[in-house]
């Protein structure tokens, strides 16, 4: 620090006004936490608490979007007969899907789901109790069904697949794959979009503010990206380079209504934080740079940006709650709406 | 019925717990001087791990907020407002030197403190979210987790319109389950009356039925009132989709200043509208799936 510095020679300003006045007005300025709060609320203390959760939560809404997701395209494809057992060598679609539905939905988000939990060893009592109130309880219980259906159909259409059995047997299997992967479907769409229930129904004023725009950007996140690794697993098909397009699309509209959806002070984490580019820059990669890698054919890069832009976002909507949920002014805000 | 010799519930033998009524907190800030013995007698009893030894630099407050490890918390409002009729500054004192001649005019400045505690609201947000059935409703209305059923998934402190409830961090005593008030549970079922009421010299902190808290505090609000203290008002949000509070306060000034929210909401009241914009979702990404398959293959 040289002499020549500015706060050296406010120094000596005040020391020459001493010096020649006996006395130095002024209040100064304010110190943190000083005599009297300048900061809003409570010394700026938070009013509702921030998310606890960690990184396994952001990743665990990726992989039940993507598992969830994929079990709807698995059903499609069914329906639709992309699973054709007469060729040994062709992986139909639904197997595929079915495959990825099971090993992310079945194995990696329960898994991601456990290491969440405070305790880990008690994550079984999360099937104590059923609370249609509580939107954590009902995932825990979709995430249960969905396990429950995945692995029995992905084991049915397998073997239906290879043809193991012989008549009877094998008609069986190919009606009990049928029900299981309907079923997996059904509690697949829940899986994907439940997540946007549990965030947008809480006391973070970011969150719960935009808690109609949360299910349908995690859902239509998960279809792009279930979409999106078949592609990259080899399905270069029509009906999936659609769902891209439709996902895309859907996310580029929600990445304009969350930029014209505005609450000031109340969700200003998400216009005015950092942690609200995480969102908007995981929206333009699931969204406008997607349709413009399809439009050009550049369907692998198109598959990549979306799928780094669903996970970048969903990173970004628990940082912005921790940012909301710390922000006072957010809270009081909010009440307006 | 206030400072009129009142037959004081804080010392008294109860049986609320047996006969299944619904008692409260009644905290009155006008009559706390900030001893801190509620806190140092929830932390004794419950045996709760120290909030960290740091400055805040926040008036005398060093305890921070309410959490995992905090249950009572006395905070130190520092104001520039008159408390009731009270003149600050050198009124009446030879001071030669002041030019100021109105006494008025003199920096008002007051020091409230209020000790915080768990609401125990009339619809919990925290028992609506709990996926565990940890968080329970007791005979006497108060909200209580328990700690051998909760398995730490966070969702209460997100749920909690008052941000009360958090979750233990590591390395602590039972760290990674979620933590609040008990209401001191474990002595009411005993008749005792919890802790933070019992040491509370002031009777800053009233335990009792829930029905005679609510006399009693709006006849202190009339009686503060009277004697100027003209921001004196309870903090009961009885008008929201909380429902009212059993720990309820009486407050000088804006909620705000306390930490406050003014108008608290119990997160379910957004599950219909979420909950419907995911039926939405689920059924257009199948119908757009279908779609996909039937028309581009």
């Amino acid at each position: 620090m040289t002499t020549n510095s500015p706060s050296e020679k406010r120094l000596e300003e005040l020391h020459e006004q001493a010096w020649k006045d006996g006395v130095v007005p002024g209040k100064g300025v304010d110190v943190a936490g000083g005599p009297i709060p300048r900061k809003p609320g409570y010394y700026g203390q938070a009013v509702v608490k921030p998310p606890v959760w960690t990184w396994q939560v952001p990743l665990y809404f990726f992989m039940g979007g993507i598992a969830g997701m994929s079990a709807v395209i698995a059903l499609a494809a069914v329906v639709f007969h992309h699973v054709d057992p007469s060729l040994a060598t062709n992986v139909g679609v639904a197997r595929t899907a079915m495959w990825v539905a099971a090993i992310a939905g079945a194995i990696l988000s329960p898994i991601l789901l456990i290491m969440d939990l405070g305790r880990p060893h008690l994550f079984l009592n999360m099937l104590r109790v059923f609370k249609h109130r509580s939107a954590m309880s009902m995932g825990a219980w979709i995430l249960s069904a969905f396990g429950a259906c995945v692995v029995p159909g992905l084991i049915a259409l397998e073997l239906h697949a290879g043809q193991i059995f012989p008549g009877a047997i094998d008609q069986l299997l190919r009606v009990a794959a049928g029900i299981f992967i309907f079923g997996s479907a059904i509690f697949g769409t829940l899986l994907a979009t439940y997540t946007g229930v549990l965030i947008g129904a809480t006391a973070i004023p970011a969150w719960f503010l935009h808690r109609t725009l949360l299910p349908i950007h995690f859902g239509t996140a998960g279809l792009g990206s279930a979409a999106a690794v078949l592609e990259l697993l080899g399905h270069r098909i029509a009906a999936l380079n659609f769902l891209g397009f439709y996902a895309a699309g859907v996310e580029s509209a929600l990445l304009i209504w969350l930029s014209v959806d505005k609450h000031g002070a109340a969700d200003r984490a998400i216009h005015e934080h950092g942690s609200g580019w995480l969102i908007r820059i995981g929206e333009i990669l699931n969204g406008p740079l997607a349709i413009v890698l399809r439009l050009f054919g550049q369907v692998p890069l198109a598959a990549l940006s979306f799928l780094i832009g669903a996970l970048v976002s969903r990173v970004g909507w628990i940082a912005v709650g921790k940012v909301s949920g710390s922000d006072p002014e957010s809270v009081f805000a909010a009440e307006r709406y | 019925m206030i400072g009129e010799g009142i037959q004081s519930t804080n010392q008294r033998k109860h049986s609320y717990v047996q006969d299944h009524v619904e008692v409260g907190f009644f905290t009155d800030p006008s009559v706390c001087i900030g001893c801190k013995a509620c806190e140092v007698a929830c932390k004794e009893w419950n045996q709760v791990p120290d909030d960290g030894f740091t400055w805040s630099g926040n008036s005398y407050d060093n305890t921070g907020h309410l959490g995992a490890s905090t249950w009572r918390h006395v905070m130190f409002l520092e104001q520039d407002r008159a408390k009731g009729n009270q003149i600050t500054g050198l009124m009446g004192l030879p001071n030669p030197q002041s030019t100021i001649q109105d006494p008025q005019s003199e920096d008002p400045f007051r020091w409230v403190f209020l000790s915080d505690v768990c609401k125990h609201c009339e619809e919990a947000g925290c028992l609506e979210a709990c996926p565990t059935g940890s968080i329970v409703r007791t005979e006497v209305g108060s909200v209580l987790v328990q700690n051998d059923v909760c398995n730490g998934c966070g969702y209460c402190v997100v749920s909690c319109p008052f941000g009360v409830i958090d979750r233990r961090p590591e390395p602590l005593a039972d760290a990674g389950g979620a933590f609040k008030c008990t209401f001191c549970y474990d002595r009411q079922k005993s008749g005792l009356v919890p802790a933070c009421a019992k040491v509370c010299p002031t009777e800053s902190i009233v335990f009792g039925r829930l029905d005679d808290l609510r006399a009693r505090g709006a006849e202190r609000v009339q009686q503060l009132q009277q004697s100027g203290y003209n921001d004196a008002r309870l903090y009961d949000p009885t008008e929201t989709s909380v429902r009212g509070i059993h720990a309820f306060f009486l407050i000088l000034g804006e909620p705000e200043a306390y930490g406050l929210p003014p108008k608290p909401q119990v997160p379910t009241i957004y599950l219909k509208s979420a909950w419907t914009s995911a039926f939405a979702t689920a059924i257009a990404s199948i119908i757009a799936t279908l779609v996909a398959f039937a028309f581009f293959s």
